[in-house]
């Protein structure tokens, strides 16, 4: 085990420390979308899949 | 009549405030990336070693943690922000510097790509002005997997997960990029340094994530 592994993983730890609570809170506190919230969500994720592929293609 | 004319100006004061707020993000948005790219080529010319980057990273999320937070809302907020994001672009260094190594045209697509799907994600929310508010909890339960799973995976070491993650930061980023945009539109974040560090964060981490994803399909 070297130390930055051990170091990277007490970053990672403390990061899920850190979110905890502000996730948490997200999930109580966020509005719930409806499905024409989500399709305008969808959409542009779906075209940035898209180009990733293409820019992994070109590679 | 003082009371009507009060009523009327609100929105438009609302709407110059957060026309400012936008404005005021992207100056400083695009100054801290300039920064940040400055001190990875730096943290590349120095030869920086991974342990060193980490050391860097480290200070910079402790920064962002504790510092920026209790300085955002006065003028000693500037300099934070550019600390932060110049140890995390110091931090980023001795990875750009490996896919440099490998192939250069790797990270000079990586850059092209995070510029493109910020620039597309920001236009669709700007231009839509659709409200991302809903998604917030979506978005810290996919960042907590993401990191829980990372982690795992520091001592498993699978490439095809590794792999799948960093197909999911790339999601979770574009969806945070739209989430923030948003916020900011809609008067959810009126703070323009907080906005610039969720966006920093974002385009870093899409930065990072397509680096890997691009790194790995690469035969070199």
């Amino acid at each position: 085990m070297d130390w930055l592994k051990i170091g990277s993983a007490a970053l990672m730890i403390g990061m899920l420390v850190f979110i905890y609570p502000r996730m948490k809170h997200a999930i109580k506190h966020s509005p719930k979308g409806t499905s024409e919230d989500w399709k305008g969500f969808i959409i542009p994720l779906i075209a940035v899949i898209g180009f990733v592929i293409f820019l992994m293609a070109t590679i | 009549m003082l009371g009507n004319q009060s009523v009327a100006s609100r929105p438009i004061e609302s709407v110059l405030s957060t026309n400012k707020v936008i404005r005021s993000t992207y100056q400083l948005l695009s100054m801290t990336l300039l920064f940040s790219a400055f001190a990875a080529y730096l943290s590349i010319a120095m030869q920086a070693s991974q342990g060193m980057g980490l050391v860097a990273t480290i200070a910079g999320i402790v920064m962002l943690w504790f510092v920026l937070p209790k300085t955002a809302n006065s003028a000693s907020g500037i300099p934070v922000i550019f600390a932060i994001t110049g140890l995390l672009g110091f931090g980023i260094g001795p990875m750009v510097a490996y896919y440099l190594a490998v192939n250069p045209s790797i990270v000079m697509t990586a850059l092209g790509g995070t510029g493109v799907i910020f620039l597309a994600l920001s236009g669709y929310a700007l231009t839509t002005r659709k409200d991302f508010s809903f998604m917030a909890g979506f978005l810290m339960v996919g960042m907590f997997v993401i990191i829980g799973a990372s982690l795992l995976n520091i001592f498993l070491g699978i490439p095809a997960l590794s792999l799948a993650m960093n197909a999911a930061v790339v999601m979770i980023m574009s969806g945070f990029i739209l989430y923030e945009t948003s916020s900011i539109i809609h008067g959810g974040e009126t703070n323009y340094i907080m906005a610039t560090a969720s966006l920093f964060l974002s385009i870093l981490n899409l930065f990072s994530a397509l680096l890997h994803l691009l790194g790995a399909m690469n035969d070199d």
